[in-house]
């Protein structure tokens, strides 16, 4: 399932204001791809441009590539919707929607779209997509409760599993552990090395320890002062930038020397 | 004056050596309010014996001399900052009691008056051959149900889609142009609305006209932008993550208006809904032009004249007939009735956004 995404020559516009200028990098299927830099240095709205999530703002648009497995994302006939049905994503802070139980939210990617699915095979994919997300054996007992009255972390994990229920190719995670404390932060990390086995991950984060314990390669990105767009200033595999960096900016960086 | 000795020598006495650090002031006394305004009540009564012995003039006096008595006391005790503190604490309490007072007396009053008719006649039978004592006004509540529902049927899907269009879709000149008339719209007055409803059905079934249904659209004119507003208000509420997390999951954007969105702001909506049917049951200047008036039970709002409540207590008030007071003691009673609706309204309401609103317990 898990798929192999390239872009080329990416640039990303909020209206007239250019974001990101152009990116280009490949990100391997069935890895975890970090993408690391200062605060609006253009990460998420990267991130957001990988499955057309951006474009919810208004004005926003984009130049260039972004192609997944052959399909071209940004294609004419290409309907953004059926875009993130393919790529999950999972936000900064936990978002369960507050109507609905447990159950439900894991659901909901199903009954949303109103495809229809038998009661078994429903519970089936629920329990998968809650083991999946190494939930299951805390809500089991009460699956019908509120998904609001989880604490932060288990709301995080009800999120992936939220996610991983429609089974896409990639998974978008952007700065998933920043509202979590450590314990629960240990709890996504395990996770996301598990579902690497199935999805393309590529999570934004601003701890770049995290980023050096759980991905293969890592981007960091930059930008020369504020109102220039950013830019991806380093691709490259995660041991080397956190030992040998090419540039000295991602070195600075790293270092603690700036940002 | 003499009220004021009994707190002030109670505090100082207590702490002699902490008054050198700023921060142990001596404090009054808990009861110290108390005392001040209940000897401030003394001394307006024997004032007021001395002049005219005046309810409402005796309670303007205690509260005013009571709040400088106690701002001067606390003053001279506690510091200025203190003092601040209980001279707009004073001055709080007298503003909600001032907004009180017509409040509680309206209530008393309609209801010591209207409750005199309230019996089963009165809820059972219409005005039909009715010259002096009985009648009832059940053609008049009947009338008001049934056009208020209408209203009601007409104006929540215009307000509500109207709502969904501005938070949801809407940008740029559209949406400015459609805030900016919904703005106007609120500030019709009644009359206005009932003059155009009228002008409206004038064109097409001829001058005299009196319909229910014409009723009805004149108090949409009323009811829409009071839906759009709160709708919209509420609307916005809802937290952007939660459509973000539908669109993630590849739900198309009117699917995730219709189950995310509203769902999660149903309670409010449901809220302002029930409030905005509050505000237009009790118009009466629309009504008395479009639907008039009638003795007798119509319940078909596309046929002829129909009888409201508020219309009705207006006539009942105006034209009593002779002897006036059975027709007068008619009217206050469907203002009673009016009341108790527009209370129940408010009432269901409050239900709704308890019952609607999303639970967050473990």
């Amino acid at each position: 399932m898990a798929k192999r995404i390239d872009v080329s020559d990416l640039d990303i516009y909020y209206g007239n204001f250019k974001a990101v200028e152009g990116v280009n990098l490949s990100i391997e299927p069935r890895s975890i791809t970090a993408l690391i830099g200062p605060s609006g240095c253009g990460k998420s709205t990267f991130l957001r441009a990988l499955n057309r999530m951006h474009e919810v703002i208004p004005g926003a648009r984009v130049e260039g590539k972004v192609v997944i497995e052959g399909q071209d994302l940004y294609g004419a006939d290409v309907d953004p919707v059926d875009v993130r049905r393919q790529i999950g994503m999972v936000f900064q802070r936990p978002n369960p929607f507050p109507t609905m139980s447990i159950y439900d939210n894991v659901a909901a990617g199903i009954r949303l779209n109103n495809k229809k699915m038998k009661k078994a095979d429903l519970d089936d994919l629920v329990e998968r997509s809650l083991r999946g997300a190494n939930l299951w054996n805390e809500v089991k007992d009460r699956l019908d409760r509120p998904g609001s009255g989880l604490s932060g972390g288990q709301q995080q994990r009800l999120c992936i599993a939220r996610a991983i229920a429609v089974e896409p190719d990639v998974l978008l995670m952007d700065e998933p552990c920043s509202a979590l404390d450590p314990i629960s932060t240990l709890a996504i990390e395990d996770l996301m090395a598990e579902l690497k086995e199935r999805f393309t991950i590529v999570i934004v984060t601003h701890n770049m320890q995290q980023a050096a314990r759980v991905s293969e390669q890592t981007g960091f990105f930059n930008l020369n002062g504020v109102g220039q767009p950013g830019r991806l200033i380093e691709f490259n595999p995660t041991e080397k930038i956190f030992s040998n960096p090419e540039m000295k900016a991602t070195e600075d960086y790293i270092s603690g020397r700036f940002g | 004056m003499s009220t004021r000795t009994p707190p002030a020598p109670a505090a100082p006495t207590s702490a002699p050596p902490a008054t050198s650090t700023a921060a142990s002031r001596p404090k009054l006394p808990r009861w110290a309010p108390w005392a001040v305004f209940a000897a401030a009540a003394v001394a307006a009564f024997l004032v007021g014996r001395l002049t005219s012995p005046n309810l409402a003039l005796l309670v303007i006096y205690t509260v005013v001399l009571g709040t400088v008595v106690l701002y001067v006391v606390s003053r001279v005790v506690e510091g200025p900052r203190k003092a601040t503190d209980r001279l707009v604490t004073s001055v709080v309490y007298s503003a909600f009691g001032i907004a009180m007072v017509p409040l509680l007396s309206l209530v008393y009053e309609v209801t010591r008056r209207g409750a005199e008719r309230l019996d089963g006649e009165f809820l059972n039978s219409s005005l039909v051959g009715i010259t002096g004592e009985g009648g009832g006004a059940y053609h008049a509540i009947m009338g008001t149900l049934i056009i208020t529902a209408l209203t009601t049927l007409i104006s929540v899907p215009i307000g509500l889609l109207t709502a969904i269009y501005l938070v949801e879709y809407g940008n740029g000149r559209l949406k400015k142009a459609i805030t900016f008339l919904v703005d106007v719209m609120t500030g019709i007055p009644s009359i206005v609305a009932g003059l155009f409803a009228y002008a409206l059905f004038a064109l097409f079934l001829g001058p005299g006209i009196r319909l229910g249904i014409a009723g009805a659209v004149a108090l949409s004119v009323l009811m829409i932008p009071v839906v759009v507003r709160s709708a919209e208000e509420v609307l916005k509420l809802v937290p952007n993550e939660l459509r973000e997390a539908a669109y993630a999951l590849g739900v198309p954007r009117w699917r995730t208006i219709v189950k995310v969105v509203l769902p999660t702001a149903v309670a409010g909506l449901g809220a302002g809904i029930t409030l905005a049917i509050a505000r237009v049951i009790g118009e009466t200047a629309p009504l008395l032009i479009t639907v008039g008036i009638t003795n007798a039970t119509n319940l078909d709002p596309f046929d002829s004249r129909m009888a409201t409540l508020p219309v009705y207590a207006y006539y009942q008030l105006t034209q009593p007939g002779v002897p006036p007071e059975f027709a007068i003691d008619r009217a206050w009673t469907a203002a009673l009735i009016l009341i108790i609706l527009v209370m129940g309204l408010n009432v269901v309401a409050r239900l709704i956004s308890r019952f609607f609103a999303p639970k967050n317990s473990r």
